[in-house]
């Protein structure tokens, strides 16, 4: 029996999404190393539920404005959960516009804490049903990249981000 | 219908891109269920809840109307089309919109909201890139999962580079996309009102699932103030945690992808702000998320739908494409031939037949053959063949029964009356049959003179082009009733069916299963019996059908009650008895012939299971075979015995993988299908010409299967039991 990280990174591989994992005092060095400039993003304390996160030592630019997102090649985000069969994101909807940071991108970052991968969909989607009716709430389950084969052939970035990388925060030991 | 002539020209054009796309997709699918350590539990999961919601849906659209209003939304039921459009227009008009962007839906194109939309002079864009290219190219989809499935890359750029004049001509996929990401991307900035479909709703929630792939409805939603969800009614079901199985089912079902790149869990308003993208000023988290909400949920005939006990299993669809990709002639023609107004594939009849109304099923009605290779690929296990059957069925009642008859006595049972003369004569072929025996060799003689080819394809339609069966003057039933058993004390005792086709026509094939049979052990009868009714169900002739199943379970009932198996050659009749009957007969007599029944190849492999011995068959020693299942035996799991028995006697097989040979019974004699059919063949017969299977003989279990390999090749088929007799 695999453990759910390693599934989970398979799975990533799979998709062609890029994996590299950090201690979480080492994160702005792992996020420093993901990210394309121009890069910017979210305070990540907001999303994955850690205050330190400022991203302050980093080239990103925290909580920017529209026109800066549309000028960034990469989107600094947390991730709410992993899910380990499918190597799939779940991408929450902040007020601080988490959704248009790792959608309005080329390259889209994702910081997951390594407790947050679940094992499988199953678990998963459990776990939203029960955020969902304590608090409302939306998610985006994000696979890989944005993909279409409209063109006649397979492309990455339609619409969405064309690359994904998941920086995987360790838990300490 | 289609004529040949129109078949043809979509072949022609549109064919190559259809086929190629359909059967990626086709591939795809089984290859990723197959990763699915549950396949089967998650589809019946999907099953029932799709069946409960259905059950509930009145009160589960109070629940949602109550739910989504709670979290500051609006939920409008519209009666019909008209009606929605009406509200849509309302609320675009109301947010003074002059651009609308949409993601893909199919509810919306039932409505033709975009038209609704435009003659109100707002700008309508879908964001989709399929659908973009449609709007481009003032086309209609031909696929309910990829719209644009039928265009070649080389056609869009052709398109692209037409209409928009690039400073470089677009060539490749990848430029194409990045043009259409950054065209549409500026368009998608500058909308206020954002449409989406909705895969799913929960009524627990509120929200809705939606499953896309290119990121279009997650910009389409977070870019615009004003939300309209477009949606049938049938969408909703109760809870967050049963979007567990469609979340695993649909993309692998539809495109072969374990699951899309994104699945939106939207519950609306969502928080995102809603910024100003020319905005260089205010950081992303100063902007209000003001967001209004508007979800659309559309009856329009859905609700009778669920009144009606044969066109209500069409409401759990969830719209993935399997049956359309796992259709053969689907593969060949698209959905511009095998669809209605809106939707397309072998579920389209229930669709367009509750919506639109049975002229419209009409149109591409008879493209189902009921090969049922899409029963197992619906993740929600729905019928199809059934529906089309039924849809059938009622569009031949629809129409008003001819004063005269050409041919006498082809339908038994008048409430079949209204059948066209074509059907009638393929429904009652059993009619046909005796009569080619009864006078044969003479009735073979004057039925291929071409004054009768030309008759027949003028007044029944039966392609010229197409051998006909040649019948046998002695039957089976004859022969068999002029011998004696040739075993004293039996294994195992059966009555053997003798099918019309084995009884008429292939007698040979029957001949050598009483053989194998007795070598085996088993004490075989083989008395007279009626045709199955696979004939007349095909047509559309549910109550000729049922006749049939009525008199041929009078007729095996005595022997089934002395003890005998029912053993049947012909898999489209093996089919019958154990799955169709159920729909034709009360519960006891289908379960009685259902349990009793074998494939003749399912009964060789259970006594060789069971200490029979390989050794009284006739063997080889590594020769060569090619094997060619049949569609309805391979959806009753039936493909591996036929293959197993072959192997134990020494063979060596290599099976054709293509969901259909393409004849379907009557379907491939018609003359307006001819050409199909041969289309739809010429992809087993590829199969079959493939190194180291171009010399191979070539083994197939099903009647038409043989007749359309026989067409297809130089070499003959035959049926595997003949390999076996010694």
């Amino acid at each position: 029996m695999k453990s759910k990280r390693a599934s989970f990174e398979g799975a990533l591989e799979a998709l062609g999404v890029t994996v590299s994992s950090t201690a979480e005092s080492d994160l702005e060095a792992a996020v420093t190393e993901a990210v394309t400039e121009p890069a910017v993003g979210i305070a990540l304390g907001e999303t994955a539920g850690d205050e330190a996160f400022s991203l302050t030592e980093t080239p990103v630019t925290v909580d920017p404005t529209p026109v800066a997102l549309r000028e960034a090649t990469t989107g600094v985000t947390g991730a709410e959960l992993g899910i380990g069969d499918y190597g799939s994101l779940v991408l929450s909807m902040t007020e601080e516009a988490s959704e248009l940071l790792s959608l309005f991108v080329e390259r889209h970052v994702a910081i997951l804490h390594e407790e947050d991968i679940q094992p499988d969909m199953d678990a998963a989607v459990a776990e939203l049903d029960e955020r969902f009716n304590e608090t409302g709430g939306s998610a985006i389950i994000a696979t890989g990249p944005s993909a279409t084969a409209d063109m006649g052939a397979l492309v990455n970035g339609a619409h969405g981000a064309r690359e994904v990388h998941v920086i995987i925060v360790e838990e300490e030991a | 219908m289609a004529t040949a002539d129109e078949l043809r020209e979509l072949m022609r054009t549109e064919g190559a891109a259809v086929a190629e796309n359909t059967q990626g997709f086709n591939t795809g699918r089984y290859d990723s269920v197959a990763d699915l350590e549950d396949y089967e539990a998650l589809k019946r999961a999907a099953r029932s809840i799709k069946e409960d919601a259905i059950e509930e849906l009145p009160d589960l659209l109070d629940q949602l109307t109550e739910t989504v209003e709670a979290n500051g939304g609006t939920v409008y039921i519209a009666d019909d089309a008209a009606d929605a459009n009406d509200y849509i227009r309302g609320v675009v008009d109301e947010r003074a919109a002059d651009r609308v962007v949409k993601s893909k839906s199919m509810t919306s194109e039932e409505i033709e909201v975009n038209d609704a939309l435009e003659a109100d002079g707002v700008d309508v864009v879908e964001t989709d890139l399929g659908e973009w290219v449609l709007q481009v190219a003032d086309e209609a989809p031909s696929h309910i999962v990829a719209p644009a499935i039928h265009k070649s890359r080389e056609s869009i750029a052709e398109l692209f580079n037409k209409q928009f004049d690039p400073d470089e001509p677009l060539e490749t996929a990848e430029e194409l996309t990045r043009f259409a990401r950054k065209k549409l991307g500026e368009q998608i900035i500058d909308a206020e009102v954002g449409i989406t479909g909705a895969n799913f709703v929960t009524a627990d929630t509120g929200t809705m699932a939606l499953v896309t792939s290119e990121g279009n409805a997650r910009k389409t939603v977070a870019a615009t103030d004003t939300h309209v969800a477009v949606a049938g009614v049938e969408k909703v079901i109760p809870t967050v945690g049963a979007l567990h199985p469609f979340i695993e089912l649909i993309g692998r079902s539809g495109t072969g992808q374990d699951i899309t790149s994104y699945v939106s869990l939207l519950t609306p308003p969502v928080d995102t702000p809603v910024v100003d993208f020319t905005d260089d000023e205010t950081p992303l988290s100063e902007f209000e998320s003001d967001r209004d909400f508007h979800l659309v949920l559309i009856d329009n005939g859905r609700l009778e739908m669920r009144d009606d006990e044969h066109l209500r299993e069409t409401l759990y669809c969830i719209r993935c494409s399997a049956c359309s990709n796992s259709c053969a002639n689907f593969q060949s023609v698209g959905g511009h031939a095998f669809g209605g107004e809106t939707y397309s594939g072998g579920i389209a009849t229930g669709w367009e037949a509750g919506i639109e109304g049975l002229d419209v099923a009409e149109e591409f009605n008879d493209l189902c053959t009921g090969c049922t290779r899409c029963v197992n690929a619906c993740p929600v296990g729905i019928d199809i063949p059934w529906i089309n059957t039924v849809v059938r069925d009622r569009i031949n009642r629809d129409k008003d029964a001819p004063g005269e008859w050409l041919v006498d006595g082809l339908t038994p049972d008048e409430a079949d009356d209204g059948a066209p003369l074509q059907k009638r004569f393929f429904g009652n072929f059993e009619t046909v049959a005796k009569l080619g025996s009864a006078t044969a060799p003479v009735s073979n003689w004057l039925a291929d003179t071409t004054v009768a080819r030309q008759a027949m394809d003028r007044i029944l339609g039966i392609d010229p082009r197409r051998d006909l069966p040649t019948f046998e003057r002695e039957t089976l039933v004859d022969w068999a009733a002029a011998r004696d058993s040739k075993v004293t004390d039996p294994e195992r005792r059966a009555v053997l069916y003798p099918d019309l086709y084995t009884n008429h026509v292939q007698v040979e094939r029957g001949k050598a299963a009483v053989k194998v049979l007795e070598s085996l052990g088993v004490d075989v009868v083989v008395p007279p019996a009626p045709s199955s009714g696979r004939a007349p169900l095909s047509q559309g002739m549910v109550a000729t059908a049922t006749d049939h199943a009525e008199r041929v379970t009078e007729t095996l009932e005595p022997h089934i009650e002395d003890g005998r198996d029912v053993v049947v050659i012909e898999p489209s009749d093996h089919a019958m008895f154990t799955r169709e009957y159920e729909r034709l007969l009360d519960e006891s007599a289908f379960t009685d012939i259902a349990e009793n029944s074998y494939e003749v190849f399912e009964y060789v492999f259970g006594l060789l299971d069971n200490g029979g011995s390989v050794d009284s068959l006739s063997t080889v020693t590594g020769a060569e075979i090619a094997y060619h299942s049949h569609c309805q035996q391979r959806t009753l799991g039936l493909e591996a015995h036929t293959v197993a028995v072959l192997e134990e006697c020494g063979y060596d097989v290599v099976t054709s993988d293509v969901e259909c040979c393409g004849m379907a019974g009557s379907f491939g004699y018609k003359s307006d299908y001819y050409e199909l059919s041969m289309d739809v063949g010429d992809r087993l017969r590829t199969q079959l010409r493939d190194d180291g299977v171009q010399d191979r003989p070539v083994v197939a279990s099903g009647t038409s299967c043989l007749e359309q390999i026989d067409a297809l090749l130089e070499r003959q088929p035959r049926h595997p039991i003949e390999l076996l007799a010694t």
